[in-house]
C-alpha cells in the first residue's frame, strides 16, 4: 500500500507540473497585454513599456515560469491588476466560502443519493426502480441555471424559506451563512445526486449477480445482513471514487450555480478574473482549482485502495 | 447407518423464461439421496445439471421456477417452503460447494470470518468460540496455518486452498445434505486429487447426503454411490456407479464414455467415438426421445417420449425404446461414422520442424520503490527456464504440466506472442526471431495456432467465409476467387457446410467455432500447428470430434502438432511424444506408448496417479503432494520440485540441478535418483 501511495503521489506531482505550465503558457498567449490593462488605454507607450520591464514581462518564458511557480509555491501569489490588492487572501476568502457550499451540499447529497441507488438497485426492474430511475434521468438533463431559478421561484418567492440571494458577507461564520447556502447546495445536489444514484445503482446490481452473494444467502444470512455486509462493502466502492472526485468539482466547478445565486465562491471570482483580464488573478485561481482538483483524485484513489484489499494488500 | 432418505425429488420440472415464454429446461426428474450416499448428477453443458442443483438450492434466479414437482428434504418442502424456512434450512441442514471458490467468497472479507458468520448465524456463538471454531475448521480440511488463512482475504491464497475454505464452509454447521456443483473443475489435477480424497473422507465421517454435480466421469468413479445421466433437461439413464461405468444401456451414455479418451488409449489402437452434433438449445428440444438426433440407432418410435423404465439386464432405469436390445447386446450402438482418423500418410522421415534450445522467458517483476532507492535488481518471473524441445513432421508433442508450470508461455513464444529472454529456436532449418515483428510471411505461413477460446481470434464483424479469406489472400496471395474456391474446401475439411462462410462467429457453437478456428489455421497448410488448451472449454463429446479432425488433418498433411494441455488423458491420446513441464522446466520426456510404463520423474508419477479413475471398482489411491505449486519468481534451487517431492532425497535434491537420465525406452527423466530405482513405483 504504501508503495501504491508513493507511487500515486509522484504522479500527482507530475500533474501538477504539467497543468501549472499548460496554464502559464494559456495565460500568455491570451489576446491583451497585462501592462496596457493595469494602466488603462491612456496610458503613453513608453509608460506601459517601463511597467513592462518592472514586471519581469520581456524575460524569456521559462524564466518567467520559474520565477511564477516559485512565488506561487513560496505563498507570494502577487497583487491583482484589477483591484490592485493581494492575491492569496482574496482566492483564500473565495475558497473557503466554496468549500462551505461544498460541505453543506455533500451532506444533502451523498446519502440521499446512496440511498435511493441502493434502494433502486435492490429493486432492480421493479416498480419503485423505475420511478427512481427515470426521474433521475429527468433530472440530470436539467441544466443547473434552470433548476436554480425554479428552486428560487419556490422556496424564496412563492414560499420565501430561504433568501433568493446568496451574497453573504465577506466575515460570515458558517452559521450565519448557512440558511443562504441550502438553496444553492440544493440544486448542486440535483445534479449531484442522480449521478450517483444511478452509479450505486448499477454498483449494486454488478455485485447482486456475482456469486459470492449467492454464497452469502445460503449460508442462511437475513436479507439486510447479505445487503449491509456482503453487498453494500463492495457496490460502494465505485460510488465512493465518484464521491471524492465530485468533491473536486463542488469545491471549484459551480460557476454557474454561484452566478444564479450571486454566491460568491471560487467560480465567481473566475469570471470576475477573465472579466478584467487579471492574469495573476486566473492564474492563481486556476492552479488552485487544479489543485483541488488532483487531490480530490488523488483522495479517491486512496479511499478506493484502501477499501479494498486486493490493493491494499499488494 | 441407515438408509434414511434424506432428499426426496419427484416429478421435478423446471422452466426458465426467455421474452413471454417458459422453456422447459428440466423434465419431470425423480430421484432421492440416502444419508451416507453420494449420487453423481452428469452431463454435458446445458444437460441441466446445475439447474436441478439450484431448484433443491431454490436458487433459480428471477427468470427459473420450478413448474412440476416436488422437493422434499427430511419431510420440508423446498419448493413451496417460506424465505423464513429456508434461511434456516440453508447454510444449516443443506449446503453449497459451488464450482468457481475464488468468485463465490467475498473479495473484501476476510476468509475466517465468512466462515464465522455462519457459525454466529445458525450456533448462536459468540464471537470468540465462532473464531476458535474457525481454526478447527480450516484444520480439518487440512489447511497448513488456519490461524494465517483465517486472515488472510481470498485472493492471497491458492485456489485450492480457497475450495478447502468452502468445504470447511459447508461443513461448519454438520449439514445433512450437501449440493456440490463441479467443485473441482477449476483446479488442477493434484490438487482436485486432494480435495476429492478429502471430500470423501469428510462425508463418509459425517454421513451426510451429497449430491455432486459434475461432467466428468473420472470424478464419478471415484467418489459417487449413484449416477444420474442428464440429457437436455432429460434424465435419460440412472443406476450405481459401477453399472452405468461397466454398462451404459443409453446410446447417450454410451457415447458419452466413449467420447473421452482414458490413459493409456493412444489414437493408434483406440478411435474416439465421436457423437454428431449436438445438445439441442432451450426451447429447442425435440418433442419425443430429446436425443434422437444425435441417435445413431434411432428408430419411428422414437418420435414418443419414452418412460424411464428398468433395462433387461437389470442394471439400470433407462429412457430409450431400444433399452432392452442395448442390454442383452442385440444392438450395438457405435458412433464410428464420423471417424476419420488413418494411418498412412504420415511422413516418415525424421527431419525436424521446430527446435528450441535453452529457451528461457524471464519477466521483471516491478519494484518496489525500497528496491529502486537500494538499487536492487528487480526479481525475476521465471516462467520458462531452459527448456529444449523438438518437432517432427507428422508427430504432435503433447505438453502437459499445471498452472504455473510454463507451457503455455513456451508455446506463446514460438507463436511470437511473447519474446524469449535467452535460448535459440530454428525453425525448418533457420533461426526464428523472437517476436512476431521479426518474422517474414513465410514463417508466419508456417506457424499458426488455436487457442482454447476461438472468440479471441475470430472477428465478430466478419463473416466466417471473410476470416478465412484473409489468411489466405495475404499469405498464400490468392486472387479472390481461388481464396472463395479454398474457403469452401476448408469448412468441408473440418466438416461443416459451405454455407456457413455467409455466417458470423455469434451464430455458430461453441464446437463450431473451434472447427472455423482449425480451418484458418490449416489455411496455409502450416508446418507447425500449436493448440493452446484447444479442446479445453468444449463438452466431452464436441471435445472428441475435434480431436479426431485434428488427427485426420494431420495425417492427410503431415503438419507437425505442438499440444498444449493440462490434461493428460487428451494429451496422451493425440500426442506421440510427450514432455511433462513443471514451474518452468522440463522434467521428463515420454513417447505416448511409454507414457504410463515406469520409469517416472516423480512428479509425473504423481500427475499420472492424481488423474480420476473413471471405474469405480478399482481402488485408486493418489500421490498428494503437499502444498501448492512454488512462485516463479522464488523457483526452488537445485531440483525445481524438491519442495513437494514425495520421494526427496536430501540435500543434493535441493543444491544440485538433476541430471538427465535416459532409458532403454528412449523416456528421458530429470532426476536424482537413478533409472532402476525410478522403476520401483511408489504405489
Ligand atoms: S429412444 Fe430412440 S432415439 Fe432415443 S436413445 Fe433410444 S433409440 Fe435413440
Ligand atoms: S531430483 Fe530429487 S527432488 Fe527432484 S524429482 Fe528427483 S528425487 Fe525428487
Amino acid at each position: 500500500m504504501s508503495r501504491y501511495v508513493v507511487r500515486r503521489l509522484g504522479f500527482l506531482l507530475l500533474t501538477l507540473l504539467l497543468t501549472s505550465m499548460i496554464i502559464f503558457l494559456i495565460t500568455q498567449v491570451l489576446p491583451g497585454d497585462p501592462a496596457r490593462v493595469i494602466l488603462g488605454r491612456e496610458a503613453g507607450e513608453q509608460a506601459v513599456a517601463q511597467l513592462r520591464e518592472e514586471l519581469g514581462l520581456n524575460d524569456p518564458l521559462v524564466v518567467q515560469y520559474v520565477r511564477w511557480l516559485g512565488n506561487f509555491i513560496t505563498g507570494d501569489w502577487g497583487t491583482s491588476y484589477s483591484t490592485g490588492t493581494e492575491i492569496r487572501p482574496f482566492v483564500m476568502q473565495r475558497l473557503r466560502n466554496s468549500m462551505m457550499l461544498a460541505i453543506v451540499a455533500l451532506l444533502i447529497a451523498v446519502p440521499l443519493a446512496v440511498f435511493l441507488g441502493v434502494w433502486a438497485g435492490l429493486r432492480e426492474g421493479k416498480p419503485a426502480d423505475g420511478v427512481i430511475s427515470v426521474s433521475s434521468l429527468a433530472v440530470v438533463g436539467l441544466p443547473e441555471f434552470v433548476t436554480g431559478l425554479i428552486l428560487i421561484q419556490l422556496f424564496a418567492q412563492r414560499w420565501p424559506l430561504f433568501p433568493p440571494n446568496s451574497s453573504i458577507p465577506v466575515d460570515a461564520t458558517f452559521r450565519e451563512a448557512l440558511p443562504m447556502l441550502i438553496l444553492p447546495a440544493l440544486t448542486a445536489t440535483f445534479v449531484l445526486l442522480a449521478y450517483i444514484a444511478r452509479l450505486t445503482r448499477a454498483g449494486v446490481i454488478e455485485e447482486l449477480k456475482q456469486p459470492y452473494v449467492r454464497t452469502a444467502r445460503l449460508k442462511g444470512l437475513t436479507g439486510s445482513t447479505v445487503t449491509r455486509k456482503h453487498v453494500l462493502r463492495n457496490a460502494l466502492l465505485p460510488t465512493i471514487t465518484v464521491i471524492a472526485i465530485s468533491i473536486g468539482w463542488l469545491i471549484s466547478g459551480l460557476i454557474v450555480i454561484e452566478n444564479v445565486f450571486n454566491y460568491p465562491g471560487i467560480g465567481r471570482a473566475l469570471l470576475f478574473a477573465i472579466d478584467r483580464r487579471d492574469l495573476p488573478l486566473m492564474q492563481a485561481i486556476t492552479l488552485v482549482t487544479v489543485l483541488i482538483f488532483a487531490f480530490a483524485n488523488l483522495g479517491a484513489d486512496l479511499v478506493y485502495a484502501w477499501l479494498n484489499p486486493r490493493i491494499r494488500l499488494e | 447407518m441407515s438408509n434414511q432418505s434424506i432428499l426426496t425429488v419427484s416429478n421435478l420440472t423446471v422452466a426458465y423464461r426467455r421474452d413471454r415464454d417458459w422453456l422447459t429446461a428440466v423434465r419431470d426428474v425423480s430421484f432421492n439421496v440416502a444419508a451416507g450416499q453420494t449420487v453423481g448428477l452428469v452431463g454435458e453443458s446445458g444437460s441441466g445439471k446445475s439447474t436441478i442443483a439450484l431448484a433443491i438450492m431454490r436458487y433459480l434466479g428471477k427468470n427459473g421456477r420450478v413448474t412440476q414437482g416436488n422437493i422434499d428434504f427430511m419431510g420440508r418442502d423446498l419448493v413451496t417452503g417460506s424465505d423464513a424456512d429456508l434461511r434456516d434450512l440453508w447454510g444449516n441442514h443443506i449446503a453449497l460447494v459451488p464450482q468457481d471458490p475464488l468468485s463465490s467468497l467475498n473479495p473484501s472479507i476476510r476468509v475466517g470470518e465468512q466462515v464465522a458468520e455462519i457459525l454466529r448465524q445458525h450456533e448462536n456463538m459468540s464471537q470468540n468460540a465462532a473464531n476458535a471454531r474457525v481454526r478447527d475448521l480450516l484444520s480439518m480440511v487440512k489447511l497448513p496455518d488456519p490461524e494465517r488463512v483465517a486472515r488472510s482475504y481470498p485472493h492471497q491464497i491458492s485456489g485450492g486452498m480457497q475450495q478447502r475454505v468452502m468445504i470447511a464452509m459447508a461443513l461448519s454447521t454438520e449439514p445433512k445434505l450437501l449440493v456440490m456443483d463441479e467443485p473441482t473443475t477449476a483446479l488442477d489435477v493434484t490438487t482436485e486429487a486432494a480435495i476429492l480424497d478429502l471430500i470423501r473422507d469428510l462425508i463418509r465421517e459425517r454421513d451426510t447426503a451429497v449430491l455432486y454435480v459434475t461432467h466428468d466421469f473420472g470424478v464419478v468413479g471415484r467418489i459417487c454411490d449413484r449416477v444420474l445421466v442428464l440429457y437436455a433437461g432429460d434424465l435419460v439413464e440412472e443406476g450405481t456407479a459401477s453399472a452405468i461405468y461397466h454398462r451404459p444401456n443409453h446410446p447417450y451414455t454410451r457415447g458419452l464414455l466413449a467420447s473421452v479418451p482414458q490413459l493409456g488409449q493412444s489414437k493408434i489402437g483406440f478411435q474416439l467415438q465421436s457423437m454428431p452434433g449436438q445438445i439441442p438449445a432451450l426451447g429447442e428440444r425435440p418433442e419425443g426421445c430429446v436425443f434422437a438426433p444425435r441417435c445413431p440407432v434411432a428408430v419411428d418410435s422414437c418420435a414418443t417420449w419414452p418412460d424411464l423404465a428398468t433395462s433387461a439386464n437389470g442394471d439400470s432405469r433407462v429412457r430409450c425404446h431400444r433399452r432392452d436390445e442395448i442390454a442383452d447386446g442385440s444392438l450395438v450402438v457405435d458412433y464410428s461414422a464420423e471417424m476419420v482418423y488413418a494411418e498412412g500418410n504420415r511422413h516418415t522421415d525424421r527431419d525436424t520442424i521446430l527446435t528450441a534450445d535453452n529457451v528461457a522467458v524471464h519477466f521483471p517483476v516491478t519494484r518496489t520503490m525500497k528496491q529502486v532507492l537500494r538499487r536492487d535488481k528487480p526479481d525475476l518471473v521465471k516462467a520458462v527456464d531452459g527448456v529444449s524441445i523438438r518437432v517432427e513432421p507428422g508427430r504432435t508433442l503433447g505438453l502437459v504440466g499445471e498452472s504455473g508450470s510454463g507451457k503455455t508461455t513456451l508455446a506463446r513464444t514460438v507463436v511470437g506472442l511473447t519474446g524469449r529472454s535467452s535460448g535459440e529456436m530454428v525453425l525448418l532449418g533457420s533461426e526464428l526471431p523472437t517476436g512476431l515483428k521479426g518474422r517474414d510471411l513465410e514463417t508466419l505461413r508456417e506457424i499458426k495456432y488455436v487457442f482454447q477460446n476461438p472468440e479471441e481470434t475470430l472477428n465478430p464483424y466478419l463473416t466466417i467465409g471473410e476470416s478465412l479469406r484473409r489468411p489466405l489472400m495475404r499469405l498464400r496471395s490468392l486472387s479472390r476467387r481461388e481464396a472463395d474456391a479454398e474457403v469452401a474446401r476448408l469448412l468441408e475439411s473440418v466438416r461443416l457446410s459451405a454455407d456457413y462462410a455467409t455466417r458470423y462467429p455469434r451464430q455458430l457453437s461453441g464446437g463450431e467455432k473451434q472447427r472455423v478456428a482449425i480451418a484458418r489455421a490449416f489455411a496455409t497448410n502450416p508446418a507447425l500447428l500449436i493448440g493452446d488448451e484447444a479442446v479445453s472449454a468444449l463438452d466431452v463429446s464436441v471435445q472428441a470430434s475435434i480431436l479426431n479432425l485434428l488427427n485426420g488433418l494431420q495425417a492427410e498433411h503431415g503438419n507437425a502438432i505442438l499440444f498444449i494441455s493440462h490434461d493428460l488423458g487428451v494429451v496422451s491420446y493425440l500426442a506421440d511424444d510427450i514432455a511433462v513441464m513443471y514451474l518452468g522446466h522440463v522434467v521428463e520426456f515420454s513417447s505416448a506408448e511409454m507414457l504410463l510404463q515406469p520409469p517416472h520423474h516423480p512428479y509425473t508419477e504423481a500427475l499420472l496417479s492424481a488423474i480420476p479413475n473413471p471405474d469405480p471398482d478399482q481402488e485408486q489411491t493418489a500421490i498428494l503432494l503437499s502444498g501448492d505449486v512454488p512462485s516463479a519468481i522464488n523457483v526452488p534451487s537445485g531440483c525445481p520440485f524438491h519442495t513437494r517431492c514425495p520421494r526427496y532425497l536430501g540435500d543434493i535434491c535441493r543444491e544440485e540441478m538433476p541430471p538427465w537420465r535416459d532409458s532403454a525406452e528412449g523416456t528421458r527423466i530429470r532426476c536424482h535418483i537413478p533409472l532402476n530405482e525410478l522403476r520401483s513405483e511408489q504405489l
